[in-house]
């Protein structure tokens, strides 16, 4: 059988001539129906550029993507994506935002079933209280969850996760950890998780898998981690075999990082989520 | 109740009175005392300043015609009709008054006698409307036309013709600009295909347009009796200031964040709902930009349209009392600016709200 997700030899590069950047270069991921995999690495490795790629917003210049042994030609609702810029539209309330994406995915579903199947997922966000609320009303961490709740609402086949919690502070971002693992559980869907916290990622994942830092970044070698569901964050920080994955992730990273870049010490900086809406008008308006 | 007050005056465009009525509640007294004073005060004292500028060229340029007056005439007759000349202006009688730019108090005079005549005539009319109300509603019986009064229009008739004339080729510019605008921004061949010609069309005056348009609709309304240069010059209006909203739709289309044009892609929204449910609503700044301009510009060229189509409005006023040259036409040109520039700012507000109600960044 083949697998539920596959990229064969992915390469993808941006611009050309001088200005070309080489990005991702022979991406080689194998992913299981209802895994949980995440996906660590440093700030303009590409990993923004890989949920695109799966996503189908953007094609590779080599290699393939496959979804069920069917190659990807475009995005599409089947593959929920977390933003990592929310990307919701200012526009519509929290209940519009989701909404939309319900009337869209299951068109023939009538406007009390819609109004209903929306509310559960922002319920599961614990954004009821903000149901009216338009994006702007709303603090980061927030508008992260609408996104999250917006993405499980399509009842997608695989969820992708950009950084879904980098935005939070810690204790926010403790119990969202939490809830994500609580909704994969209930929901068994296959997911894929970008993020710059190792710790982060083996609280949650099957399988972390590290980026090596750009140009022409490529998955590493993958670190399985074997604690039984539901985790106890608790028990897992506590847990000696934790410290250990940990430490090896971390030492492989900078590792990889010391050779590629050539510095050492900031293998976490992390990523700055810079304000794209401005900057993409600003360079708009000059041109 | 009290918030709402300031709303509401604020969402009007009057927010300038909050200090205004803060102060008179005794809030913070130093703050909205200055605050009086740079948003009340002194716009006051600068309308006061600006008469007296007026009023001082006027009186300068009244004098200056008055000499050449009587130079004239002691030219031509010599020194007794000149002193006699100026005897009578002095005396002010209109039959010899100067004609130079008005004073001030010669614009009120005007203004006066614009509504007075405005009074008049719409007494006229309603006597007329009585006069044929029993024939009229035997001719409708009879399938005739109804009799209309034909009599020469006041002043705010005149006003009121042109802001027709003005919301018909806002109308036309907005359906047509809008659209096409949308069409431009989605599609990055058919822009760069078009674009020259719109950097050509765009710069091109008014005058030619109207020329451009009366050349078609001669044609094509030949044989039709209706009102051949209402239509001339609102296609002309619409047609000269449409560009604006055109330019700015297909930018503000173009330029959607890529992050909102990514959400409709992964949704697979319909082109449909694309447009109405994401590219509309992210544009809708950028639009409403576009058609502020556009009102204005409509506003500025109508004058000129109508004074060049022959259509009745403020353009032909202005024109017809600039021919006509009796001793308050220059005042009543004067009092007819003022009403154009404030017609054209109240326009420009009324805008300004409806933008503010359907924009969501207002909200
Ligand atoms: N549309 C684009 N055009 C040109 N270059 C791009 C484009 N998008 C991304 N890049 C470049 O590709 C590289 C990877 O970007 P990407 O957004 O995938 O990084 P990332 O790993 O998601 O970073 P972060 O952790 O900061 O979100 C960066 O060097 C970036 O400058
Ligand atoms: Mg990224």
């Amino acid at each position: 059988m083949a697998a539920f997700l596959e990229l064969r030899n992915v390469s993808k590069s941006y611009g050309t001539g001088d200005k070309k950047v080489e990005v991702l270069k022979n991406i080689n991921l194998t992913i299981e129906e209802g895994e949980f995999i995440a996906i660590v690495g440093f700030t303009g490795s590409g990993k923004t550029t890989l949920i695109s790629l799966i996503s189908g917003l953007i094609e590779p210049d080599e290699g393939e993507v496959l979804l069920k042994g069917k190659k990807i030609t475009g995005p599409g609702p089947d593959r929920g994506v977390v933003f990592q810029n929310y990307s919701l539209l200012p526009w519509l309330s929290v209940q519009g935002n989701v909404e939309l994406a319900v009337k869209q995915v299951f068109p023939k579903m009538s406007k009390i079933d819609r109004v209903n199947h929306s509310r559960k997922f922002i319920e599961m966000v614990n954004l009821t209280p903000a149901l009216q609320k338009n994006p702007s009303q709303l603090s980061g961490g927030m508008r992260q969850r609408v996104s999250v709740a917006r993405a499980l609402a399509m009842d997608p086949e695989i969820l992708l996760m950009d950084e879904p919690l980098s935005a939070l502070d810690a204790l926010t971002r403790g119990s969202l950890q939490i809830e994500i693992e609580r909704i994969w559980n209930e929901s068994k869907k296959t997911v894929m998780l970008i993020t710059n916290d190792v710790d982060e990622g083996i609280l949650l994942a099957d399988r972390v898998i590290p980026l090596t830092p750009g140009p022409n970044a490529t998955l590493g070698e993958e670190f399985k981690i074997g604690f039984s569901r539901p985790r106890d964050k608790a028990a897992i920080n506590a847990d000696s075999n934790f410290k250990k994955e940990r430490n090896a992730i971390i030492k492989y990273l900078d590792e990889v990082g010391m050779h590629r870049s050539g510095s050492k010490g900031e293998a976490y900086a992390l990523p700055d989520l810079q304000p794209i809406i401005k900057v993409n008008k600003l360079k708009r308006i000059n041109r | 109740m009290e918030t709402k007050i300031l709303n509401a005056l604020k969402w009007s465009g009057l927010g300038f009175l909050e200090p205004l009525i803060k102060l008179i509640q005794g809030k913070e007294k130093d703050k909205n005392i200055r605050l009086v004073l740079r948003q009340i005060v002194v716009p006051v004292l600068s309308v006061f300043i600006f008469l007296g500028v007026c009023n001082f060229g006027a009186s300068y340029l009244y004098n200056k015609e008055r000499d050449i007056k009587i130079e004239k005439t002691r030219s031509v007759q010599g020194d007794a009709a000149a002193a006699q000349m100026a005897e009578c202006i002095d005396s002010s009688d209109l039959s010899c008054k100067p004609n130079s730019l008005p004073s001030p108090a010669d614009v009120k005079q005007g203004a006066i006698s614009l509504w007075n005549d405005h009074k008049m005539i719409s007494e006229k009319k309603s006597a007329f409307k009585e006069k044929t109300a029993a024939i009229n509603k035997q001719r409708k019986e009879q399938g005739l036309k109804a009799i209309t009064y034909t009599g020469r229009p006041s002043f705010v008739d005149q006003i009121i013709t042109s802001l027709k004339t003005v919301f018909a080729g806002f109308l036309l510019a907005a359906f047509f600009a809008i659209p096409v605008g949308i069409v431009l921004g989605l599609s990055e061949t058919l822009r760069s295909s078009i674009n020259w010609i719109i950097q050509i069309l765009k710069p091109v005056s008014p005058v030619v347009w109207l020329l451009l348009v009366s050349m078609v609709v001669k044609t094509v309304m030949a044989n039709s009796d209706s009102d051949k240069a209402f239509i001339i010059s609102f296609i002309s209006v619409g047609f000269c200031s449409m560009w604006a909203t055109l330019v700015n739709t297909t930018m503000g289309v173009s330029s959607v964040n890529p992050d909102y044009i990514n959400v409709s892609k992964v949704l697979r929204l319909s082109v449909f709902s694309n447009i109405f449910k994401v590219i509309l609503p992210a544009s809708i700044p950028m639009i409403f930009t576009g058609l502020r301009i556009t009102l204005s510009v409509a506003w500025m060229v109508l004058i000129a349209i109508e004074l060049l189509a022959q259509s009745p409005g403020l353009g032909s006023f202005v024109w017809e009392e600039f021919q006509n040259g009796a001793n308050d036409s220059n005042a009543k040109i004067i009092v007819a600016m003022f009403v154009i520039g404030f017609i054209g700012f109240m326009l420009d507000r009324v805008m300004m709200f409806i933008q503010k109600l359907i924009s969501f960044e207002a909200k």
